[in-house]
């Protein structure tokens, strides 16, 4: 499977030492790259013209508390020209920030900012970086594995300000 | 000249044709938009954090409840990853019952997305007769699987239960005489004058746009881009089954009705395909770690209630691994990225919404139009927000 994958192996010739890590399951490949690296990278696989990944299918991270560093963000390609798919992950560490690609699929504006507000981490170069799906002024990134499934709050009564 | 000045409006969240409860802070100059701020997240549930805390199997009824047109579909995206994560395979009958279940809930969520749609441009009359095909699907269900909106059918492996007796005589019914139904609504809207002016030239995307913005589903094929998951990553032996992906060329609202209506009718030629060649079989998987037993053995036979006891209970440890498993839904690509650390609840399940992305294109479609025509192209893009905000 994985030597019929041509974003892998185009991928393999222009960023030789970019590679840090590749894994097959399930017929899915996924590479790791540097995050410093992430913009030339997905850029070149969108403009390439046997590649083509002109759609980003996905865009999320994971946690991996208490390892270091903490984060994966992880980008699902789409090939239409190819039908082929292809998984990016970047590590982040607690407190850094990551290039948005934005600029290359607008589809990553809305995406980022879900990452942004549930994971905290930050996009560099992102249009309009604001919360999404909480409202302004929430404390907490209630994806990380160190947030309370029932919430931080669950167990104080509910006091509005008068 | 004084200095020019826009009006702000704030449309929604509790706005009728916003379809839930969405937000759009628009910008006016006069009666054109120059910009429009969607806000979500007022149904945001935390779903991704509390399937981090569940069994496989509890999971299920998590999903039905995202985009709640569309609950076959919605069990059917996750149980896909699930299996695929597990390397599992399905019984063909199970196979085939999921499509039947699948098409009939595209058919049905189609339907509340026409009903609403036109009701939202000022056509009162059509909801009535969606509605009542729509119910006929919903009766299907609730006998099938015992709920109507929430069906929790699927199962991972499989499906809940086998078809009960002499429902396939309603489902060819159904099936028989909805293209007569297609024809009614048809009559009602497709050379009506006003329609036709509310929806051409409406909220128009291009092809290059819709796919930078990760546009997916009508939406998508209404823009002229033919890709359907259907036939891009078959799934559940769509393979199997005969259908065309109808597209669009211009983009607009009109072509997105366009493209629902036809997709309606190639989903009720799927359905008649699939139970004219339903196989017999069984219908959950016989791996015994995955399948709960059925449930006349529990009842007698001690192996199969420590069985059913252990997967009620605890579940099952899928190896160490990620995938990501997709399914053409009605609004567009519903995909799962599941991430398992091997312990029996998911390390974190990842899904991935249509109706999340395109909304996001919405203020493309709208900037520099009317104002009226907002609630027109928000009634294309056919969102729902329990999905949106997950």
């Amino acid at each position: 499977m994985g030597d019929a994958h041509l974003g892998w192996q185009k991928l393999k010739d222009a960023f030789p030492a970019s590679l840090l890590e590749v894994k097959t399951f399930r017929g899915e490949v996924t590479i790791l790259v540097p995050k410093n690296e992430i913009l030339g990278i997905c850029k070149f696989l969108h403009s390439d013209p046997n590649l083509q990944y002109r759609m980003l299918t996905d865009l999320c991270a994971l946690d991996y508390h208490p390892e270091t560093p903490r984060f994966e963000v992880v980008y699902l390609l789409y090939s239409p020209r190819n039908n082929e798919r292809l998984r990016l992950k970047a590590r982040v560490g607690e407190g850094e920030s990551i290039a948005s690609v934005e600029s290359i699929w607008k589809a990553a504006n809305w995406l980022e900012r879900e990452v942004y507000d549930l994971f905290g981490i930050p996009f560099e170069n992102h249009p309009d970086l604001r919360r999404i799906l909480l409202w302004d002024g929430y404390e907490g990134h209630p994806l990380r594995k160190d947030y309370p499934v029932e919430g931080p709050d669950f167990d104080k009564p509910f006091v509005p300000e008068v | 000249m004084a200095e020019k000045q826009y009006m702000t409006i704030n449309m929604g969240p509790q706005h009728p044709a916003t379809h839930g409860v969405l937000r759009v802070v628009l910008e006016l100059d006069g009666e054109v938009v120059v910009k429009a701020t969607p806000h979500i997240g007022h149904l945001h549930r935390g779903v991704e954090k509390l399937a981090e805390s569940k069994t496989y199997h509890q999971v299920i009824p998590l999903t039905d409840r995202l985009d709640y047109t569309n609950g076959m579909g919605n069990n059917l995206a996750y149980v896909l990853a699930v299996e695929k994560l597990l390397g599992i395979d399905v019984p063909k009958r199970a196979q085939v019952l999921r499509v039947i279940m699948a098409e009939l809930q595209r058919i049905a969520a189609h339907l509340i997305w026409l009903g609403t749609h036109v009701l939202d441009i000022g056509a009162i009359t059509p909801i009535f007769y969606t509605f009542r095909e729509r119910e006929d699907v919903l009766r299907i269900f609730e006998e099938v699987a015992g709920g109507r909106l929430t069906p929790t059918y699927l199962r991972i492996g499989g499906v809940a239960k086998d078809l009960p007796e002499g429902i396939e005589g309603k489902i060819r019914d159904f099936v028989e005489s909805f293209p007569k139904r297609m024809e009614e609504y048809e009559t009602l809207l497709t050379q009506n004058v006003i329609w036709l002016n509310r929806t051409k030239e409406i909220g128009v995307i291009s092809k290059e746009d819709a796919v930078n913005w990760g546009v997916t589903g009508p939406t998508l094929r209404a823009s002229g881009v033919k890709w359907d998951i259907r036939k891009a990553f078959p799934y559940s032996s769509y393979e199997d089954f005969d259908f065309d992906v109808p597209i669009g060329s211009v983009g607009d609202v009109f072509d997105r009705y366009v493209v629902r209506l036809r997709e309606m009718e190639w989903s009720n030629s799927i359905v008649r395909q699939a139970v004219d060649r339903l196989p017999k079989g069984p219908v959950l998987t016989e791996d015994p770690r995955i399948g709960l037993p059925p449930k006349e053995k529990v009842t007698e036979d001690i192996a199969a209630l420590i069985r059913q006891f252990k997967i009620a209970s605890e579940g099952f440890a899928p190896p160490r691994g990620e995938v990501y498993a997709s399914v053409e839904s009605p609004k567009g690509e519903l995909g799962f990225y599941i991430v398992s650390d091997g312990s029996n609840h998911p390390f974190r399940v990842r899904i991935r919404p249509p109706s999340f992305l395109n909304l996001g294109a919405l203020p493309k479609m709208i900037e520099g139009g009317l104002i009226a025509d907002v609630v027109s192209a928000i009634g294309s893009i056919d969102i729902v927000l329990g999905e949106i905000d997950r």
